[in-house]
C-alpha cells in the first residue's frame, strides 16, 4: 500500500523519432523486455517528416524509470529523439472496431441513438452483419462494447494509442536545430596507426 | 593498384570498377587501416575467405581455433591498440559462437566490427543449413548491426560500421553479409569514410554551465574524491586525466577497468575500488563531501549497496553516454561529454591545491591494509606460494612495463590490485562481464594489437581450461605471449564464496587440471612448473627472456581468500579485511 513505487507508477506516453530501419521495433522492445516492463500499447507510423518514423509507447510505471528508459532509447544508433509525457500533457486517441449483426441492429430503433451517442459510425454495412468505429479515449471506447453486447457483439478489436504533445513545436524544427547545434564531429583518423608506441606513453 | 605501403589512400581515390561483395569488404577494411583480422572459415563466408586469398600481403589474418577465442582475441587487440578489433566468422555455428564476446565488448566498450557470412538471401527465415537468425541473436548485445544482402550496401554499410563502432562510447558492431551479396559483382566507386549519421550523435555538446558548477563544488570541497573509469583510455585522455588530479591534489581511485590510465606509483592513485578494492577507497567514499567520478558507470561491483553509497555526497559525473548520467548514483552536476574535452576546461577552473590532510587518511587506512592483509599476501611467511607473491615478482621483473592481462576469478583480483600499471592500456580483463576464458586469446590479440610489449596472461586452472585450444593459434602464428597458470586446484572465486556465505558446502569447485606443461609441449611451446618458493624467480626470468611464447605454471595455496572484500549486499564502507 505504501510503496512509494507503486504510487507513483502511472501511465506515461512516449513519443520515439526514428529512422524507418528494419530490427529497430525489436532493439526498442527489448530495452523494455529486460527490464520487464510491460509494453501497454505500442503504435508505430511515418511522422511529418519524410523517412522518420515515430513511436508511440505506453507504459505503466515510475518516472524514475521512464526516464532512463526514454534516455536508453535514444541512446540507439537509428533514434533521433524520446519525448515522455503524462496523458495530462498529451492529446491521444485510440480506435476501435465493432462488428454486430446487421439484422439486430436493423430492428432495433434505440440501438441507432445509443451509437450515436457514442460517436460511432457504420463503416460497413453488410446484410448479415455491420462494423462499427469509435475514435476517443479508453473509457470511451469501452462504453460501447457494454452497449453493443447485449446485441450480439460478434467482434471487438481496438488499435494502439496514437498521441500528439500538447506543448511541442513539432519535431521538424528540433530536427534542424539538432543539425545546427549538435553536427557529428569530423571522423578522426586512427592516429594511432603507424604510431603504436605512443599509445603507451603517460 | 593497391600498395601496402598505402592501402588507405589508394582505396580512398573514386575509380569505379567491377567488383565482388567479397572482394569491397576487403578494401573496406584496409580503407578503416585495419592490418590484422581474427576469423573462422565456414562455407557461408567462403568467398570473403577466397577474396582474402589474393589480399595475403596487406591483411594479416589469424586463424583461432574457435570464434570464442578470434573475438576476445579481437577485444584484446582493440584493448591493447586503441583500434578497431575486427573478427570473421560463418554463418549459423560460427555466429553464434561470437555471442560471449559480443556481449563482453558491449558491457565494456570495446570497439569491434564483426563480418559473419549468412545463408543465401534467397533462403532467408527457411531453416536453410547453418542458417540462424544472427541479428535477432545479438541484438541486445551490439552497439548496431546490420544485415547486407546486396553487394552495392558493402561499401557504405562498413563505413557505418567503424564510425559507430568507434566513435562516441565504443562497442561492437555485426555485420551479417548473405553469401549472394559476398558473390555479387557491381560498380564499385571507391571507398568514403563515414563521419556522419543523421541519428546518431556520439558525443553531446559540452555544457559550460555545468563545467563552471562544477569547479565550484571542487572548489568548496573539504573532501574531495575521484574516482575514474574506462572513459579515461577510451578517451585517450590520461594526459588530461593527469592535469586535472595533480592541479587539484584530489586523491583518486579506480575501476578496474581505469587501471593503467594514471600510473601505480602516482602519488595522488590510492587504488582499487569495489569489492575486492583497496580498504580506503571504499570506506573513505563514504567520508568524502565531493565524489568526481570521471568515465566510470558505478557498477554494482563497484558500489556496493545503492542506498548507502556515498550518500554524504555530492556527485559530479563526467561521462560520453548520458545514460549513464542518473543511472545507479544521482549527479549533483551532470558533465555530459568526452572527457578529453571536459576535463581540460575542468582543469582551466579548478583550485591548486594539495589536500594533504584528506589523502594522509588514505594512506592510514593503508597501512592497516598492508597490515592486515597485503605483507602477508606480497611476502608470505606460509610455505605454500601466494599469488600476490607471484604478481609481486612480476612486477620486479617487468617494472610495471609490461601488459597484463587476466582472466576471471581470485588470480584477477589479485594481478588488478597488486600488478603494476606505468602504462595505459596495458591492463586488459573482463570487467563487466566476468568472462572466464577471456585470458588466453585475448593475450593473443593484445601481442598483436602491441607487438613491441611484453604480454602476460595471468589464468586460473579453471578459466584456462575455457578456451585452451588458443594454444594452437599461439602454435601456428608463433605469436610470443607469457602464459601463467596460477594453479590452485578449485574454481577459487566460488570456492571463496562458498566458503564465506555457504558453510564451506564445496559444490563441484573442485576442479582437475591435465599436465599443462606437457598440454603446451604438444603444441610446441615451451613450459615450466613451479611448486616451490625457491624455484619462482628463475622460473619467472625464464619465462620473460624466452624467445616465443612460454607457459609457467605455478601452485599456488589451494584455499586463500582475497581480501579485503565488501560481501554482496553489503554497503562499501561495511568492507571486511579478513
Ligand atoms: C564463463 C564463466 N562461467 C562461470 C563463471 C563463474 N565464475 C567466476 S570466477 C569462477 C572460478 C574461476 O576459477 P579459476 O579459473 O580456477 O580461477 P581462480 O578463481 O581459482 O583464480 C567461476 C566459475 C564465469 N565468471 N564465467
Amino acid at each position: 500500500m505504501s510503496d512509494p513505487q507503486i504510487i507513483d507508477r502511472q501511465e506515461y506516453n512516449i513519443t520515439a523519432y526514428t529512422e524507418n530501419q528494419i530490427g529497430l521495433l525489436n532493439r526498442i522492445a527489448i530495452i523494455f523486455s529486460r527490464r520487464k516492463i510491460n509494453i501497454e500499447s505500442l503504435n508505430t507510423s511515418p511522422s511529418e517528416i519524410d523517412g522518420i518514423h515515430r513511436f508511440n509507447i505506453v507504459i505503466h510505471e515510475t518516472e524514475e524509470v521512464v526516464r532512463k528508459i526514454a534516455k536508453q532509447i535514444e541512446k540507439q544508433v537509428e533514434v533521433l529523439k524520446v519525448y515522455y509525457n503524462t496523458n495530462q500533457e498529451v492529446i491521444w486517441q485510440e480506435m476501435a472496431l465493432y462488428k454486430v449483426p446487421t439484422d439486430v441492429i436493423a430492428e432495433k430503433a434505440s440501438v441507432e441513438r445509443l451509437l450515436r451517442e457514442n460517436g460511432a459510425r457504420a463503416v460497413v454495412i453488410r446484410k448479415d452483419y455491420t462494423v462499427f468505429e469509435t475514435t476517443g479515449h479508453r473509457e470511451e471506447t469501452d462504453a460501447l462494447i457494454k452497449v453493443l453486447q447485449p446485441y450480439g457483439l460478434i467482434e471487438f478489436v481496438r488499435s494502439a494509442r496514437i498521441a500528439i504533445i500538447k506543448h511541442s513545436d513539432g519535431f521538424n524544427r528540433k530536427l534542424r536545430e539538432f543539425e545546427r547545434t549538435e553536427p557529428s564531429s569530423e571522423v578522426i583518423e586512427n592516429e594511432y596507426l603507424n604510431s603504436r608506441d605512443k599509445v603507451f606513453t603517460m | 593498384m593497391l600498395t601496402k605501403e598505402q592501402p588507405a589512400q589508394a582505396l580512398r581515390e573514386q575509380v569505379t570498377t567491377t567488383i565482388s561483395g567479397a572482394e569491397a569488404t576487403l578494401r573496406a577494411l584496409l580503407a578503416e587501416d585495419v592490418d590484422t583480422i581474427f576469423g573462422y572459415p565456414g562455407g557461408a563466408i567462403i568467398p570473403i575467405y577466397d577474396a582474402l586469398y589474393d589480399f595475403k600481403e596487406q591483411l594479416n589474418h589469424v586463424l583461432v581455433r574457435h570464434e570464442q577465442g578470434g573475438i576476445h582475441a579481437a577485444q584484446g587487440f582493440a584493448r591493447a591498440s586503441g583500434r578497431v578489433g575486427v573478427v570473421f566468422a560463418t554463418s549459423g555455428p560460427g555466429a553464434t559462437n561470437l555471442v560471449t564476446g559480443l556481449a563482453d565488448a558491449l558491457i565494456d566498450s570495446t570497439p569491434l566490427v564483426c563480418i559473419t557470412g549468412q545463408v543465401f538471401a534467397h533462403l532467408l527465415g527457411t531453416d536453410a543449413f547453418q542458417e540462424t537468425d544472427i541479428l535477432n541473436i545479438t541484438t541486445p548485445i551490439t552497439k548496431w548491426n546490420y544485415q547486407i544482402t546486396n553487394a552495392e550496401e558493402i561499401p557504405e554499410v562498413l563505413a557505418k560500421a567503424f564510425y559507430i563502432a568507434r566513435s562516441g562510447r565504443p562497442g561492437p558492431v555485426l555485420i551479417d553479409i548473405t553469401k549472394n551479396a559476398q558473390q555479387q559483382k557491381f560498380e564499385y566507386n571507391g571507398y568514403t569514410p563515414c563521419n556522419h549519421i543523421r541519428s546518431y550523435r556520439p558525443k553531446p555538446i559540452v555544457r559550460p554551465e555545468y563545467i563552471e558548477q562544477a569547479a565550484a563544488l571542487i572548489n568548496q570541497a573539504q573532501r574531495p574524491f575521484v574516482l575514474w573509469g574506462q572513459g579515461v583510455i577510451l578517451g585517450k585522455a590520461e594526459q588530461e586525466f593527469k592535469e586535472f588530479i595533480e592541479k587539484s591534489g584530489i586523491p583518486a581511485a579506480w575501476t578496474i577497468l581505469g587501471a593503467g590510465a594514471l600510473p601505480t606509483d602516482h602519488p595522488l592513485n590510492v587504488g582499487m575500488l569495489g569489492m575486492h578494492g583497496n580498504y580506503g577507497p571504499n570506506v573513505l567514499t563514504n567520508e568524502c563531501d565531493v565524489l568526481i567520478a570521471i568515465g566510470m558507470r558505478f557498477d554494482d561491483r563497484v558500489t556496493g549497496r545503492l542506498d548507502k553509497y556515498a550518500k554524504q555526497a555530492k556527485v559530479v559525473h563526467l561521462d560520453i553516454d548520458p545514460t549513464e548520467i542518473d543511472k545507479n548514483v544521482a549527479a549533483t552536476v551532470p558533465v555530459w561529454g568526452d572527457c578529453k574535452e571536459t576535463l581540460p576546461l575542468l582543469t582551466q577552473l579548478v583550485d591548486n591545491k594539495t589536500h594533504a590532510e584528506w589523502r594522509q587518511r588514505f594512506e592510514d587506512y593503508q597501512t592497516q591494509e598492508v597490515a592486515a592483509v597485503i605483507q602477508e599476501e606480497l611476502f608470505p611467511t606460509s610455505e605454500e606460494l601466494t599469488m600476490g607473491e607471484v604478481i609481486q615478482q612480476l612486477n620486479e621483473l617487468t617494472q610495471g612495463e609490461a601488459i597484463v592481462v587476466t582472466d576471471v576469478g581470485q588470480h584477477q583480483m589479485v594481478a588488478c590490485r597488486y600488478a603494476r600499471f606505468n602504462r595505459s592500456r596495458s591492463n586488459i580483463t573482463s570487467g563487466g562481464l566476468g568472462t572466464m576464458g577471456f585470458a588466453l586469446p585475448a593475450a593473443i590479440g593484445a601481442k598483436f594489437g602491441a607487438p613491441s610489449s611484453t604480454v602476460v596472461a595471468v589464468i586460473g586452472d579453471g578459466g584456462f581450461q575455457m578456451t585452451i585450444q588458443e594454444l594452437g593459434t599461439i602454435m601456428q602464428t608463433g605469436v610470443d605471449v607469457k602464459i601463467m597458470i596460477l594453479n590452485n586446484q578449485f574454481l577459487g572465486m566460488v570456492r571463496q564464496w562458498q566458503e564465506l556465505f555457504n558453510d564451506r558446502r564445496y559444490s563441484f569447485v573442485n576442479i582437475a587440471s591435465p599436465d599443462y606443461v606437457t598440454v603446451a609441449s604438444g603444441y610446441g611451446i615451451a613450459g615450466k612448473r613451479v611448486t616451490e618458493r625457491g624455484e619462482l624467480q628463475t622460473a619467472l626470468q625464464e619465462m620473460l627472456a624466452h624467445p616465443g611464447s612460454f607457459l609457467l605454471e605455478v601452485m599456488v595455496t589451494k584455499e586463500n581468500n582475497i581480501f579485503p572484500m565488501v560481501p554482496q549486499g553489503c554497503s562499501v564502507s561495511e568492507i571486511r579485511l579478513r
